[in-house]
C-alpha cells in the first residue's frame, strides 16, 4: 500500500468522484439543511462522523459479516452512529439541533452512506475504506459548504450570521426557501457540466493535434 | 391539535414532502423520466408511508415511551419489513408489475420520505388519525411532485435542448420552478 | 432490497445469520443506551433552562415557576404532567407571590403551525408578553413576528376583553387592539388568533383571581416540566 493509492482514495471523494456534484447522492439532505452556512457544516460534520465510523466498523468486520445480511448489518451499524449523533448535538449545541431537526435522523436514509458500504468498505481493508470515507464526507461538506454560502449570501446578505452587505441591500429571499435550493444546485450542475464539456473540448483538440503529426 | 383537513392539505400542497421539505428526492430525479413508472412508484410509495404511519403510531405509544432512543431503529426496520412484503404481495399479484418497477421498489427503503414521515408525524405527536391522513397527504402529494416532473420531462424530449443543460441540471431547475409555484398554495387557509 | 445473486461458495447456516443479526443489535443496543443516559442530564436541564427563559421573558418581573394542569375540576400543581395533558406555568416572584400564568399555545399560521408562549394576568386580564417558539414563516416577511421588536412590544399590555384585534398599522386605539405587521398581516393576525383561541380554552379552567395555586415546589422540577 504506497502512499500515493491512499492519496488517491481520500482526493478521489473531492473532486472527481464528489458525491452529490458528479455521483448526485445525498441529495435530500443537502438541499434542505443549506440555507446558512452555518447549518451546512453542521451536518456535514455529522454525516462525516457516521460515515467515518460506519466505514471503519464495517470495513473491520468485512470477513465476519455474512453476505446474506450485510445490508441489515449496514443499515444497525448506520443507525446507532446516527442516533449517537443526534443525541450528542442536541446536548452539546441544541440551537443547532433545532436549525437541523429532523433531518440529522435522516441522515440514515442518506445513500450516500450506504453505498460507500456496499461499494467500498466492505470489501477493502480498513485503513483504505476510513480514507475513502474521509475524501467523500469531505468532498459532501464542500458541496454542503458551497451551496449553503451561495444561498446564504444571496438571501440573507450575510455569512456565518455576519452581515456582509450594508443595510440597503433586499435579500433575494426565494435563495433561502426551498426554490433556492433547487435552483442553486441546478447552477451548480451546469457549471459543472461546461466544466467537464470544455475539458473535453481541450483533451479532443490535443489529440487531434496529435494524429496530424505535430 | 391541528384539526385533519388542515393537515392533509399542508402535506399534499403548501409543504409538499418534495418540493418544500426535499424529501424523496432520490426517486424524483432518478424515475420522473417515464409517466407511468412514475404514478405506479407514487402509488406504492403512498401505501408504505399509510402503513409506516400506523406502525409508527402503534410503536410510539405502546413501545417507545419506554425506549425512545431505538425509535430510529425500529422505525428502519418497520420499513424494510413493509417494502419486503408489498415486493412479495406484487410478485405474486401481478408479475408483470412486478417486473416493470424493477429496482425501484426496493428502493423504496432508502426513499427519505417514509423515515421523513415517521419522524415528522413523531415530533408532532400526531395520533392515529392524525398520522393516517399525514400519510396520505404526503404520498399523494409525492406522487404529484414525481408525475409533474415526469410530465414535463417527456414533453422536453421532443424539444431542441443545448447540450449542456441536458440531465439533472435541468431537473433541478424545473424542480426550483415547481416549487416556486407550490409556494403559492401557502395561505390557503387563513382565516384573514 | 438484497438483490444481487445469492451463489455461495460456502452458504453459513442460518443460525450464523442470525446470531451475527443479534449480537450486531445487542452492541447498538448497549452503544445507544449509553450515549442515551449519558446525554440525558444535559439535555434535561437545557429544556428545563430553555422554558424557564420564556417563562421569564413573558412574565416580567418573575424568578419562579411551576408547572400547573387542570385536574379534578381544578388547577393543581405538578412535578411532571401525564403526556398529552395541557400544562400551564404559574409564574411568582421572588417572595413567592403569583404574577401570572405563562400559557403555550399554537395554530396553524401563514406557512406551517406556529408556536407561542404568552403571559397573561387574569386579574387584570390583560396579556402581557409573547414569545415566539416555533414558526416556519416566510423569511423576512412573517418572520417579523419574532424579529419585530414593535410588533412583540405590542403584547406588554394588552387587554383580552373582549378579545384581541390585530388593526392596520398606526390605527390602534382600544386596549385590546394591536398594530399588524405591514406585509405580514396574515401572520400576525395568526398569533392574535392562537392567542384567542387558547384564552378560550382556558378561561374557564383558571381559578377566581386571588385564589391561585401558592408556589410550592422547593426548586423547579429538575425532570422536565410536563414532556
Amino acid at each position: 500500500m504506497n502512499k500515493n493509492e491512499s492519496y488517491e482514495e481520500f482526493i478521489k471523494g473531492i473532486w472527481r468522484d464528489n458525491p452529490v456534484f458528479v455521483q448526485v447522492l445525498g441529495m435530500c439532505p443537502m438541499l434542505a439543511v443549506t440555507n446558512s452556512a452555518v447549518n451546512a457544516i453542521a451536518m456535514g460534520m455529522a454525516t462525516l462522523f457516521v460515515l467515518v465510523g460506519s466505514s471503519f466498523l464495517v470495513s473491520s468486520f468485512r470477513n465476519l459479516i455474512p453476505k446474506q445480511v450485510r445490508i441489515s448489518c449496514f443499515i444497525i451499524i448506520i443507525a446507532t452512529f446516527v442516533t449517537i449523533a443526534d443525541y450528542t448535538l442536541l446536548a452539546l449545541v441544541p440551537k443547532v439541533h433545532k436549525e437541523l431537526g429532523a433531518f440529522i435522523p435522516l441522515i440514515v436514509a442518506n445513500c450516500l452512506i450506504l453505498g460507500r458500504q456496499e461499494a467500498f468498505a466492505s470489501r477493502y481493508p480498513t485503513r483504505l475504506a476510513v480514507l475513502d470515507a474521509l475524501g467523500m464526507a469531505s468532498g459532501f461538506m464542500l458541496a454542503l459548504f458551497s451551496l449553503g454560502s451561495v444561498r446564504e449570501i444571496l438571501g440573507d446578505g450575510a455569512l456565518f450570521g455576519v452581515k456582509l452587505f450594508g443595510e440597503n441591500y433586499e435579500p433575494w429571499v426565494i435563495m433561502i426557501l426551498p426554490p433556492g435550493g433547487f435552483l442553486t444546485l441546478g447552477v451548480i450542475l451546469l457549471f459543472f457540466n461546461w466544466f467537464k464539456f470544455k475539458k473535453d473540448e481541450f483533451l479532443e483538440d490535443v489529440a487531434a493535434a496529435e494524429r496530424s503529426g505535430n | 391539535m391541528d384539526n385533519l383537513l388542515w393537515i392533509f392539505i399542508s402535506a399534499l400542497l403548501v409543504n409538499n414532502f418534495v418540493l418544500t421539505y426535499f424529501l424523496g428526492l432520490c426517486p424524483f430525479l432518478g424515475v420522473s423520466n417515464s409517466l407511468e413508472t412514475s404514478a405506479r412508484l407514487g402509488l406504492a410509495t403512498t401505501f408504505v408511508m399509510l402503513v409506516t404511519a400506523v406502525c409508527a403510531w402503534i410503536l410510539n405509544t405502546y413501545v417507545l415511551i419506554h425506549a425512545p432512543y431505538l425509535r430510529l431503529i425500529c422505525f428502519i426496520v418497520v420499513i424494510a419489513s413493509t417494502v419486503q412484503f408489498i415486493e412479495m404481495l406484487i410478485k405474486k399479484l401481478s408479475p408483470a408489475l412486478f417486473r416493470a418497477m424493477g429496482i425501484f421498489l426496493p428502493l423504496i427503503t432508502t426513499n427519505c420520505a417514509i423515515l421523513g414521515l415517521a419522524i415528522f408525524a413523531t415530533n408532532r405527536g400526531y395520533g392515529f388519525w392524525e398520522g393516517i391522513v399525514y400519510a396520505l397527504g404526503a404520498g399523494i402529494g409525492f406522487t404529484l411532485a414525481l408525475v409533474l416532473l415526469a410530465g414535463l420531462r417527456e414533453e422536453s424530449e421532443l424539444s431542441n435542448i443545448p447540450q449542456l443543460i441536458k440531465g439533472t441540471a435541468m431537473n433541478l431547475i424545473i424542480a426550483g420552478i415547481l416549487s416556486m409555484a407550490f409556494m403559492g398554495f401557502a395561505g390557503l387557509f387563513s382565516t384573514a | 432490497m438484497n438483490t444481487d445473486s445469492r451463489k455461495e461458495s460456502t452458504s453459513p447456516s442460518s443460525l450464523r445469520l442470525v446470531l451475527t443479526l443479534a449480537i450486531a443489535g445487542l452492541v447498538s443496543g448497549i452503544a445507544i443506551i449509553g450515549i442515551y443516559e449519558s446525554t440525558l442530564p444535559t439535555i434535561t436541564a437545557n429544556k428545563a433552562r430553555e422554558l424557564r427563559e420564556a417563562v421569564f421573558k413573558v412574565l416580567p418581573g418573575v424568578t419562579q415557576m411551576q408547572p400547573l394542569v387542570y385536574r379534578d375540576s381544578q388547577l393543581v400543581v405538578v412535578e411532571k404532567a401525564n403526556k398529552d395533558e395541557p400544562v400551564i406555568y404559574g409564574g411568582y416572584d421572588a417572595q413567592g407571590d403569583f404574577v401570572g400564568y405563562a400559557m403555550p399555545a399554537a395554530g396553524p399560521g401563514f406557512q406551517d403551525t406556529i408556536a407561542i408562549l404568552y403571559g397573561y394576568k387574569p386579574e387584570e386580564q390583560i396579556v402581557v408578553g409573547m414569545e415566539v417558539l416555533e414558526s416556519r414563516e416566510t423569511p423576512g416577511l412573517g418572520d417579523k413576528i419574532y424579529k419585530d421588536a414593535a410588533f412583540v412590544g405590542g403584547f406588554s399590555a394588552l387587554s383580552v376583553q373582549p378579545e384581541i384585534v390585530a388593526v392596520k398599522k398606526g390605527t390602534k386605539s382600544l386596549p385590546n387592539e394591536i398594530d399588524a405587521i405591514t406585509g405580514a398581516t396574515i401572520s400576525s393576525k395568526a398569533v392574535v388568533r392562537i392567542i384567542n383561541e387558547a384564552h378560550i380554552a382556558w378561561v374557564e379552567q383558571l381559578p377566581a383571581p386571588g385564589s391561585e395555586p401558592p408556589f410550592v415546589l422547593a426548586e423547579p422540577a429538575g425532570n422536565g416540566a410536563g414532556q
